[in-house]
């Protein structure tokens, strides 16, 4: 079989899936080396979590293939349930049993015997440090620590490639660095993983590879560099205080920057990319607002971020949502008890 | 990349044809009997659930033993604490299917469903661990309302034998109406939806039914519904097996042809809805 061969952990090719009138996935393409990680970055409704929901053999796509360690999630499910490990948005773990009764049961689950289930559970629970609430019922976690209980059940049985869907949403940002040394050792260790995400920050930080998907459609993929190498040199960015004068700053810098200037009403923040011109940009900048007579904050110079790279690409902020993933039926999403969307913005 | 040269000649060895038949059976076995373990012990942790499943039974043989039983006449042997028990252990095995509805719509709510649909266990193993542990609920809680109801002085009037058959009818029943639960908890998908709805459908299969009052005291449309549903046939046929005072045979075989007839419909049904649930 293909198995043995060396070719990609994962390899999809022209996969589309529809839920009724709404097309989630419209031929998508992808292919994840052994031992890297492929950060898969966009937006609510996507299409993110729908590939995962098939590569992890939940669904069935309407068309093209996807090969998991060279077997065909369709064809082969079993086989690649053998090579996987999912952890989804919202923590699926048995609230009302302990932490190590949890991972006991998806040890037994896998098949393991008893004791191997057992000091399965143990070991994971120290790498986890989650040794001294072990016998805690779960509901009793935080989220952090419940992400983190999650993240272990999915890696009980070993599995040569990984899942992570969203795997930070809804943390507070402490739990989230904690999060992110938590994947980045998995890594380390050569798991292959596949991470969706809507913050830029964190493919940005973990990711060897970025695709960008939006309205079902890889629409740019490469290293992070790459995909800021896609805007085109600086950006300057500044803030406006008094909101009712965004326009006029927006009109003062339209001349200076390539392109549009892109204006956030909410926070008052206007950036615009300048290309090689760096600091002559910077000067215009201050002259054009100084004879518009527009206060402004912080004006800076910068390297550009996911976030431009995002805009320069759709035309909207990663953050916007559009409409609800339909693969999930707009079920799951308002989120359990006591799940805050805290970590909102991608810093 | 030497480490992944024996992961992927790992993976060979497994997959192409997969575990034996046999391996397979064996794993359906115990992945069923780790996932109703699991199902029992959460059941075991919430006092809620435990009060819903014992203490409501109680209060219902002794709200209709000491408060409404009194103006009920029945012509059963022994008065109406004899002709209350078997329908109050009918109407409970009936609404202990509440819980397994919900907790099949709170798992797929929660992703737990997700979690375990993409893992190497048996497929069959969640919907049949659910079914083995509501199950076992289900006996525990009609034993208990057993005892109560012989505090309260019930007594089987018609032989051991019998009563065990008694008990295991419930038991059936109560199996029965489960899987119509699970297939509306993993349809419908929503824990509070669940629960409105198993009242909608469970409260008039069981009120309007022989097990509370003799259905000659009901207005006659209604004697037309009730004589003629399920649980009423079951109840009934209950009730000949504890007492005696009627014979069994007819309404044995209406409710095996009715039981029967739920399992074909609505087991394969909670299947579908299981797989495509998510």
């Amino acid at each position: 079989m293909t198995a043995a061969s060396p070719g990609p952990a994962i390899l999809v090719e022209g996969l589309t899936k529809s839920f009724g009138e709404v097309r989630a996935l419209r031929g998508i393409d992808l292919s994840v080396p052994r031992g890297t990680v492929l950060g898969v970055l966009g937006p609510n409704g996507a299409g993110k979590t729908t590939a995962v929901r098939i590569l992890t053999t939940l669904l069935r796509p309407d068309g093209g293939r996807a090969l998991v360690e060279g077997y065909d999630v369709v064809r082969q499910a079993a086989a690649v349930r053998r090579s996987i490990g999912l952890s989804g948005q919202s923590a699926a773990i048995q609230e009302e049993l302990t932490g190590r009764e949890n991972l006991e049961i998806v040890g037994r689950l896998y098949h393991l015997p008893w004791p191997q289930a057992r000091s399965r559970a143990a070991e994971l629970l120290q790498q986890f440090d989650l040794t001294d609430a072990a016998d805690r019922p779960a509901k009793n976690f935080s989220g952090g620590m419940q992400r983190r209980l999650d993240l272990a059940a999915s890696l009980v049985g070993a599995p040569k490639v990984l899942f992570l869907d969203e795997p930070t949403t809804g943390l507070d940002p402490r739990s989230r660095l904690g999060m992110w040394d938590i994947i980045r050792s998995l890594v380390a260790g050569g798991t292959t993983t596949l991470l969706t995400t809507q913050y830029l920050d964190e493919a940005d930080e973990l990711a060897d590879e970025i695709v960008v998907i939006d309205h079902g459609l890889v629409i740019a993929a490469g290293t992070a560099e790459e995909l800021k190498g896609r805007v085109g040199g600086d950006v300057l960015e500044f803030t406006v205080p008094d909101r009712n004068r965004l326009a006029d700053a927006a009109d003062a810098i339209a001349r200076i920057g390539e392109g549009e200037p892109h204006v956030d009403k909410e926070t008052g923040v206007i950036n615009v990319g300048v290309g090689g011109r760096g600091s002559e940009a910077l000067i215009e900048a201050v002259r054009g607002l100084d004879s518009a007579g527009v206060l402004i904050q912080g004006l800076a110079l910068r390297r550009p971020s996911l976030d431009d790279v995002f805009l320069a690409l759709t035309g909207h902020a990663a953050e916007e949502d559009e409409q609800d993933a339909p693969g999930r039926r707009g079920r799951r999403r308002p989120g359990g008890r006591g799940r805050k969307d805290t970590a909102k913005a991608a810093s | 990349m030497t480490a992944a040269a024996p992961a992927a000649a790992a993976g060979t060895g497994l997959a192409p044809s997969g575990p034996s038949l046999l391996t397979r059976a064996h794993w359906a076995l115990t992945d069923t009997l780790t996932i109703t373990r699991r199902n029992l012990l959460v059941w075991m942790r919430v006092p809620a659930y435990i009060m819903f499943t014992v203490i409501q039974p109680v209060m219902f043989v002794l709200l209709f033993r000491y408060v409404f039983g009194g103006a009920i006449p029945v012509t059963t042997p022994g008065g109406y604490v004899n002709f209350l028990l078997p329908g109050i252990i009918g109407q409970t095995a009936a609404f202990a299917t509440f819980g397994t509805a919900i907790a099949l719509a709170q798992e797929l709510q929660k992703g737990v469903i997700d979690r375990l649909k993409s893992m190497p266990m048996a497929r069959s193993a969640v919907l049949a661990g659910r079914l083995v542990a509501d199950t076992a609920r289900m006996f525990v809680t009609i034993v208990i309302v057993i005892g109560v109801g012989y505090a309260v002085g019930f007594r089987f009037q018609n032989g051991a034998g019998l009563a065990v058959a008694m008990v295991v009818l419930a038991t059936v029943f109560g199996l029965a109406i489960c899987c119509i639960a699970a297939y509306t908890g993993l349809a419908i998908g929503d824990e509070e939806s669940v629960q409105a709805f198993g009242l909608v459908w469970l409260f008039p299969l069981t009120f309007l039914s022989s097990a509370f009052v003799p259905i000659s005291t009901m207005p006659g449309w209604l004697q037309a519904f009730a004589n003629n549903q399920p649980v009423t046939f079951v109840i009934d046929t209950m009730r000949a097996m504890a007492l005696g005072h009627a014979p069994i045979e007819a309404n044995l075989l209406k409710s095996i042809a009715w039981l029967a007839g739920i399992f074909i419909v609505f087991a394969p049904l909670a299947v579908r809805a299981y797989k495509r649930a998510g």
